[in-house]
């Protein structure tokens, strides 16, 4: 042996022995369980088991519950399911896949771009799946595919629920829609929630809802013979649907936005103020869902990518523009608030500004300027230098402090996923960026141009705040869960950020009034909607520029490009004193806020307010003083 | 015929030999009449008599020079597993050198039991504490690193092997007790540690009805086919469950449900008696071995063979968790054969050998 210290031979193997009895020991009590147990399998359990075995032409299959209902705030519906029957091919059941489709073909239809999409399929999805060859079979092409069934193996005939759009592209921005699960949420999901279903929510609603309307899986136990052939139905747990979404969403009045907007691309939020239901969400131009939901073919997708106007991108909700002068409507309750500047003193206006110790001329949008303006007027008028002049005192680091509890620079915390957060500048965020806050920027800060960006959402969020006395509801699309069986509905409760902090509850109502006379008043920048009203709006009118214009130059809408134009934006609220909307208009490339963005925001608060669309005007409309 | 000279034990040979015989008429009728599954079955168990026969004639002091290489060797081979292995079965396990794949996590099968053994063989017994420790450290880094390939079944194993050795080498009891309250206060966390199916694995268990059509499905379909089977069986070829597809994996990890379909509480009574006499000549061979080296080995090797089977028919019988081992010599596929026939191989060297140099 190897040279090992001495040892107790004896001792060692007599420690061995016990310990291998003892064990031996567990091993025995080990094997007599297996013994027991069977012996109760195949003696005493037989009968049961013999039966299960029988049966055992019973498979449980997955029964997939219906997806829950979108319906807008009357009832018309948004999203719904309906029964449809498509082939589906198992890979790994097949023998030779390209007879198979040849043999298919002489069944039922099969065009370039199904075969397409199979193949894609066939690439990427694992091989026991179910993978869909078509949808939307008739019936007499179901009819041939069942007779012939025996003949083709791996290939399933099923009746499934289909998501479908029936307003098609109405609304798709905040509706979003559901399409097949993918490699990456297939990692993701609880493979039990979803046994059996193929599609998921990916956007809009459709995604931030889903565990509410995707429901529960039901099954089925099938008897079934040696072939695996359904013969009758033994047991059923039924699945339990989901449940239906209904919306603050006013459907028609979406339509009318959209239809206000146009070919233009740009977008519209009208808001319920007091509870922060959305009821127009709209972004234009707009995209049908519906073939999403199968798998849109890589031709038709590309198109829609690579469309200049970009119908893809979300611009309710992650467009981020300069405010321009509608920022005017929250920095003119500023100039009241703080104690920086003071709001009782004139300011005169020769059309430019400049800072101390530089020649470099802010200009006035107004030629010539508006003269000697107090706030009322600067805020009517949308005087360019009197807001240079507040911004200055301020400083942008106070401009933020007084913005950010409007909402700006944060998401809204809308019941939507992938919002944007807009910007709000400071000395600070600069400084992050290595790079030193010139004070020309906070000159420009104050008629919302410069880095500050804000969405959509964000402004008419911040609107439904001056219309609210200051209250801040988060906005949001659902407005109840409704159970589809009972009926019953779950009001969605309504979460508020805290109010904005205000010295002087007044200085709100004062601000109210100077934006009514935006656009009551023959000087205001919007009396172009206001003239012939039958209620009180308070609105400001904005106009952001895309493309910065030399010193010196002027801006000639009809010269520049329709890139390059500027962004007509509107925010307003309406009726003064009991306000039932706000809206937010942005029209890209659209010119002036007064004349392309106001009037759209006037047929909606119309809408909402008289419940039809405005009579077709015959009047002329008045020649405008101020055409911002 | 001189069985001694051959160094060959005769009860195992001819054990393990019917246990192979069974198994090709039960992967054919597992893999649904596949001749070719089953003459590669042929194919591994003729390598694993090989293999079996050749390691026999090594005399136990070679293998036990050799175990800290084997060890150090596997080791390697292991942590190389882990950073260059090729992806088989969605799992990090094999090594692919050319030829042929090769799992090491199956070499520490054999090189945990002998490195310890050899440890624990270098000082009296029963081993000192600070011993211990090492030597609990030599069996639960392996076994952890398979544990992360993910393979549960294969680590199982590997502890259970390492465990043994200690447990016979004389651990003392209260040390074990402490172990098993350490066990006890550790377990939330190993809970942790485990991926998510293995832990779905342990719940159905406990409820296999929970989750029918998940892995609760496979617990439930193995009983019916047991039970099913009742005292004679259906016959050979008539598992109705396997030739249905409702029995997953019904020519690997489950073929004992098919075995005990269609042969019955007979036929399974007689597998298990078969196994029963393997695991007993196995450990009357460690009863008899003359030192210590070789009497931990052939200790833990019969123990780990019986953990085996063990395991394997509890889950089929629904009495364990379903965790990845296969029914020893039975079961089709994989290069456990090559590691089981090699561990036989060895209690016959130590068995044969004795005689001679005594």
């Amino acid at each position: 042996m190897l040279n090992i210290p001495i040892k107790d031979h004896f001792r060692e193997s007599r420690l061995f022995n016990t310990r291998l009895t003892v064990i031996g020991s567990v091993v025995l009590v080990l094997i007599l369980a297996l013994f027991f147990r069977l012996v109760y399998l195949q003696v005493f359990a037989h009968r049961h088991f013999e039966t299960l075995s029988q049966a055992n032409r019973v498979k449980p299959l997955p029964i997939q519950p219906p997806r829950g209902l979108i319906l807008d705030r009357q009832g018309i519906i948004l999203a719904q399911n309906y029964p449809v029957y498509t082939l589906e091919i198992i890979p790994e059941q097949v023998q030779d896949m390209n007879s198979l489709l040849e043999e298919l073909k002489q069944v039922v239809n099969l065009n370039e771009a199904d075969l397409k999409n199979f193949r894609k399929q066939l690439r990427e999805r694992p091989r026991f799946e179910n993978l869909l060859l078509r949808s939307h079979l008739t019936e007499e092409e179901a009819a041939r595919v069942a007779t012939r069934r025996t003949y083709f193996s791996g290939v399933e005939l099923e009746a499934r629920l289909q998501r479908h759009y029936p307003l098609a592209g109405l609304g798709v921005h905040f509706l979003g829609y559901v399409a097949r699960i993918n490699e990456q949420e297939l990692e993701r999901i609880d493979k039990a929630t979803y046994r059996g279903m193929q599609h998921i929510g990916k956007l809009g609603v459709e995604l931030s809802y889903e565990k509410i309307l995707l429901g529960q899986v039901g099954f089925e136990k099938v008897e079934t013979n040696a072939h695996g052939r359904s013969l009758r139905i033994l047991e059923r747990i039924a699945p339990v649907a989901g449940k239906n979404l209904q919306l603050h969403i006013d459907a028609k009045l979406q339509a009318l936005a959209e239809q206000a907007l146009g070919q233009r691309r740009g977008a519209v939020i009208a808001m319920d103020p007091v509870t922060g239901g959305v009821l127009a969400f709209a972004s234009t131009p707009t995209y049908d869902p519906n073939p999403f939901v199968n798998g849109i073919d890589p031709d038709s997708y590309n198109a829609l990518l690579n469309n200049p106007d970009k119908p893809l991108i979300n611009r309710a909700l992650n467009g981020q523009y300069a405010p321009g002068s509608t920022i005017k409507a929250f920095l003119g309750l500023a100039a009241l608030e703080t104690s920086e500047f003071d709001a009782g003193k004139p300011v005169v206006c020769p059309g430019w500004f400049t800072l101390p110790g530089s020649s470099h001329q802010f200009r006035d949008w107004k030629k010539g300027g508006h003269g000697v303006v107090n706030l009322h007027d600067a805020v009517v008028q949308s005087c360019d230098v009197y807001f240079y002049k507040l911004a200055v005192a301020m400083e942008v680091d106070a401009i933020k402090k007084f913005l950010t509890p409007f909402g700006f620079g944060n998401r809204t915390g809308v019941d939507l996923q992938g919002e944007s957060e807009g910007l709000l500048p400071s000395v600070e965020w600069k400084k992050a960026r290595g790079q030193k806050w010139y004070p020309g920027e906070t000159v420009v800060t104050g008629i919302g141009q410069g880095p500050v960006l804000v969405t959509p959402l964000q402004l008419a969020a911040a609107t439904s705040v001056l219309a609210n006395h200051g209250l801040r509801p988060k906005p949001r699309l659902v407005r109840a869960i409704v159970d589809a069986k009972t009926g019953v509905a779950r009001e969605t409760e309504t979460e508020s950020f805290p109010p904005i902090p205000l010295k002087n509850k007044q200085h709100l109502d004062i601000m109210i009034q100077n934006l009514t006379d935006v656009v009551h008043t023959n000087k205001g920048t919007a009396y172009g909607i206001g003239y012939n009203a039958p209620y009180k709006i308070a609105g400001k009118t904005g106009t952001a520029q895309v493309r910065s214009i030399a010193q010196g130059q002027a801006y000639s809408e009809k010269l520049t490009p329709e890139r390059f134009r500027d962004h007509a934006l509107f925010v307003s609220f309406a009726p003064v004193g009991d306000p039932k909307v706000a809206v937010a208009v942005i029209v890209e490339n659209g010119g002036h806020g007064s004349s392309a963005a106001a009037p759209i925001a006037r047929k909606v608060m119309d809408h909402v307010i008289l419940g039809k669309a405005p009579a077709a005007t015959g009047e002329a409309r008045p020649l405008l003083e101020n055409e911002e | 015929m001189d069985w001694q000279r051959l160094h060959i034990d005769k009860t195992l040979l001819f054990a393990l030999l019917g246990l192979a015989i069974i198994s090709l008429f039960v992967v054919y009728s597992g893999s649904a009449k596949d001749m070719n599954a089953t003459l590669g079955h042929l194919m591994r168990l003729l390598l694993g008599f090989t293999v079996l026969v050749v390691v026999a004639q090594l005399r136990p002091e070679i293998l036990e020079r050799w175990s800290p290489y084997v060890f150090i060797g596997g080791m390697l081979l292991l942590i190389a597993v882990l950073a260059i292995g090729v992806i088989g079965k969605g799992a990090q396990r094999w090594l692919d050198i050319g030829l042929f794949r090769f799992q090491p996590s199956e070499m520490m099968k054999l090189a945990v039991p002998m490195m310890l053994a050899w440890f624990l063989a270098r000082a009296n017994l029963p081993p000192s504490l600070p011993r211990l420790a090492t030597a609990f450290l030599m069996m639960a880094v392996p076994a952890l690193l398979i544990m992360k390939q993910p393979d549960l079944g294969t680590a199982l194993l590997i502890f259970g092997a390492g465990i043994f050795v200690l447990f016979l080498a004389g651990m003392r009891w209260r040390v074990i007790l402490v172990l098993l309250a350490g066990v006890a206060v550790a377990a939330p966390f190993a809970w942790n540690l485990l991926h998510d199916y293995q832990r779905q694995r342990v719940l159905t268990m406990f409820n296999p009805e929970a989750d029918p059509l998940g892995t609760g499905y496979h617990t439930i379909q193995a009983m019916i086919a047991v039970g099913s089977g009742g005292i004679y069986g259906k016959g050979w070829l008539n598992s109705s469950q396997a030739h249905l597809d409702y029995l997953p994996e019904s020519s690997t990890d489950f073929i004992f449900a098919v075995f005990a379909e269609e042969f019955g509480l007979l036929g399974s009574l007689l597998l298990v008696a078969i196994y029963t006499l393997i695991v007993a000549r196995s450990m009357l061979i460690a009863y008899l071995a003359k030192d210590t080296y070789t009497r931990l080995l052939a200790g833990s090797l019969s123990l780990t063979f019986f953990l085996y089977f063990f395991v394997n028919m509890g889950m089929v019988t629904g009495i364990l968790p379903i965790v990845g081992i296969p029914l020893p010599v039975m079961s089709y596929g994989g290069t456990s054969i090559v590691t089981i026939m090699a561990a036989f191989g060895i209690l016959m060297s130590i068995q044969t050998h004795r005689k001679i140099t005594e």
